[in-house]
């Protein structure tokens, strides 16, 4: 990993911050679309070191984020049955559900585990054959391989006590939805590095055509993120709308082709419900109908739960990129790392948490 | 809307509405931790209770003498991880928490809560390095207990040191001693101790050459007192880290502190773990290392007997307190921004991707 230092080298950094101020002539609003991102620009100063006018509004790259309370609650329920461990990736489990989060059900006796592989999860299961163990599936493209591999291998080793409560996220629909929104201002976007290492490229070009926007393929040092803002800047001024990937090294257009194959085995397109955005067509996986045995949403039951989000959290808007985390009333107040009102403060990708982490000195000094 | 803002001494009306029982972050070292202090310890001992600020260690008076009081408990899991045990870190532990008023540590207890089923020759090992970890730091181990509970209700082995010193005439650290003009220096590598053990951590388990810093830091308090220079602040980063350290002193003291995060000594072994699960180094826990605030002009006289000794070689100037930013910690990042260095608020979670 030390190769990932050359990409946080301060004079290249710097000179391309030169190059960034030399190409740009009027005021810009860009997306990053992934919560890493939107933490590595916050985190490192970049969007201090932009031309004045040059935005960059937050997307709703946040796994975390983006899976709605209905899911999350019903995590709460299923983690809360008796005989039943439940395996989540540990930023999942200070996320708020309609009255308590993971950690509260974990204190009150529940089976709750932090794994960092979802086969894991699987080895507990084979581990504890007189128990139910279910993993929480979240998250966009990039997750979903492993996930994918773990049913596969479930179906394949004949492990029935295993399954996923799915909630997986699909990038290119959002883009559309965000798009197609009236009130939107983004007239570029940061893509995801690591989403088109998976998926590859070709999703994007379609969007860049219909909607006018160039599209970057951008990593997540210092120097990808500046370079992906160069490239699209340098496209804004010019005119242009097209995709570009400045993430060679780990992006190729065909993107992934054996994980493709897996996850278009086990898993089918879904309409999903984003967390305070609402319902995207086609933007969200669930299990195919050959691994539908594996579905914990079927396997428990936990229909006909009552959810309730806050009514001060806008994290909604902060998500759509309508509104700056900051700008919302309940920010640093009713709303803090320690008492979240939404998954967009307490999710280690969210933006209001890195604007609550890293931008404080800014706020205050600006009040 | 920003000028309501008041981040720092904002306090939640009904401060543990939201977690009516205990849960794991309130044993993180972080703001949990402290909420629990404040709100429940504190308000339960009444008068009873400490009249002094609250620190790992306590210097109270026997006649002239002032003796350092402190004790802390170890549930480190896996209880053996590289460069150390459990064993180690209750002794080094506790004697640090009494070098960090400058006091020479003399005595400790043991008291240890062990889980029905745990091998002899696990608890054996545990016995013999805290044995041997006595013996480097100068310290007896004078009294202790040993209680055993159910298999199942406990997890393996639990051990609780408390330790008293005697701290030298003329000494005085604290953490309200913090002064704008001072200089924030660390004794060496950070993220070191947390990233062995996780790197070992079941569900992990991660190659690295990273082993645990565990050490007794009173001989280097020692040689840094040796300089005549007024040391205002010494703390041993444990839980939470430099990051968790930082907070605690400017809040105390009410300052603030600018770090210059290229001088962050990371080793890339450390930087490369923290990318990867997504990990602030400055919030990754260090068990033989010190930070220290002292007048600038003495900066480079401390700086200098601290590389003399072995404990201290890697030491330098990481940044400055400051009377701007009361209560807030700032960091200057690499490519010119700034960034809050926060207090972490639980446990530290790993990121999902």
């Amino acid at each position: 990993m030390k190769y990932l230092d050359e990409f946080s080298n301060p004079d290249l950094a710097r000179r391309l911050v030169d190059q960034i101020h030399a190409v740009t002539t009027r005021p810009w609003a860009m997306m990053e679309v992934c919560g890493g991102q939107t933490h590595s620009i916050i985190r490192h100063g970049i969007d201090q070191l932009l031309p004045e006018g040059v935005e960059m509004i937050h997307g709703p790259g946040c796994p975390v984020c983006v899976t709605p309370l209905e899911i999350i609650d019903k995590a709460l329920a299923i983690a809360a049955q008796p005989g039943v461990i439940f395996c989540s990736f540990g930023d999942m489990l200070r996320v708020p559900g309609s009255s308590q989060d993971l950690f509260g059900i974990k204190s009150a006796g529940g089976d709750v585990r932090v794994v960092y592989s979802p086969l894991d999860a699987l080895k507990l299961a084979r581990e504890n054959p007189d128990r139910q163990v279910v993993f929480f599936g979240i998250g966009f493209e990039t997750t979903a391989p492993a996930n994918a591999m773990t049913v596969y291998q479930a179906r394949r080793l004949g492990i029935p006590n295993f399954s996923l409560l799915v909630s997986h996220v699909l990038v290119p629909p959002a883009i559309a939805a965000i798009m197609e929104s009236p009130r939107c201002r983004v007239q570029a976007f940061l893509a995801a590095g690591h989403v088109c290492s998976v998926m590859g490229t070709a999703e994007y070009p379609p969007l860049a055509e219909k909607y006018g926007v160039p599209i970057v393929v951008t990593g997540f040092e210092p120097l990808d993120i500046l370079e992906g803002i160069r490239r699209t800047l340098v496209q804004l001024e010019s005119g242009r709308h097209e995709l570009e990937n400045a993430y060679p090294r780990a992006v190729r257009a065909e993107g992934n082709v054996a994980a493709m194959a897996m996850l278009r085995d086990v898993f089918e397109v879904t309409d999903r419900t984003w967390r305070g955005i609402g319902t995207i067509p086609g933007s969200g996986w669930r299990l195919s109908e050959r691994y539908r045995e594996f579905d914990a949403e079927l396997r428990f039951d936990v229909s006909g739960l009552h959810t309730q989000e806050s009514a001060l959290c806008r994290s909604g808007e902060v998500l759509q990129g309508l509104l700056k985390p900051n700008e919302c009333a309940a920010f640093g107040k009713q709303c803090t790392p320690r008492n979240p009102l939404g998954a967009t403060m307490v999710s280690s990708e969210g933006a209001c948490a890195a604007y609550y982490a890293y931008r404080r000195l800014d706020l205050v000094q600006i009040s | 809307m920003t000028a309501e803002l008041d981040f720092e001494n904002w306090t939640c009306p009904v401060p543990l509405r939201d977690t009516p029982a205990v849960v794991m972050g309130h044993g993180g070292g972080g703001a949990m931790s402290g909420e629990l202090v404040e709100h429940l310890f504190l308000p339960g001992y009444g008068a009873a209770g400490a009249a002094t600020e609250l620190a790992d260690c306590a210097v109270v008076t026997a006649g002239d003498t002032r003796i350092a009081f402190s004790t802390d408990s170890f549930v480190v899991k896996p209880m053996f991880f590289p460069g150390g045990s459990i064993g180690d870190l209750a002794v080094n532990g506790t004697v640090n928490d009494l070098a960090m008023v400058g006091a020479t540590p003399l005595y400790l207890s043991a008291a240890f809560i062990l889980q029905e089923g745990t091998a002899m020759a696990d608890l054996g090992r545990i016995a013999q390095a805290m044995g041997a970890a006595a013996r480097a730091a100068g310290v007896r181990l004078v009294t202790g207990d040993t209680k055993v509970v159910d298999n199942g209700s406990g997890d393996g082995v639990y051990v609780n040191t408390s330790g008293v010193g005697i701290v030298p005439d003329g000494v005085d650290i604290a953490p309200h001693r913090a002064a704008p003009g001072d200089a924030v220096l660390i004794s060496g590598d950070i993220g070191v101790h947390g990233v062995a053990v996780m790197s070992c951590r079941e569900g992990l388990e991660f190659g690295t050459t990273v082993s645990s810093d565990t050490a007794p830091l009173h001989g280097l308090v020692a040689a840094m007192l040796a300089t005549g220079a007024d040391v205002h602040v010494l703390r041993d980063p444990t839980r939470g880290g430099v990051a968790a350290s930082l907070n605690e002193i400017v809040r105390t003291a009410r300052v603030g502190v600018d770090l210059v995060e290229r001088d962050l000594p990371v080793p890339s072994e450390v930087s490369d773990a923290c990318n990867l699960l997504g990990l602030d180094p400055l919030q990754v826990a260090n068990e033989g290392k010190l930070l220290a605030f002292v007048p600038a002009e003495r900066a480079d006289e401390v700086l200098a007997a601290m590389r003399a000794h072995p404990y201290g070689a890697g030491a330098r100037r990481i940044g400055t307190c400051v009377a701007e930013h009361p209560g807030m910690v700032v960091a200057r990042t690499a490519l010119g921004g700034t960034r809050v260095v926060s207090m972490p608020i639980g446990e530290q979670l790993p990121r999902i991707c």
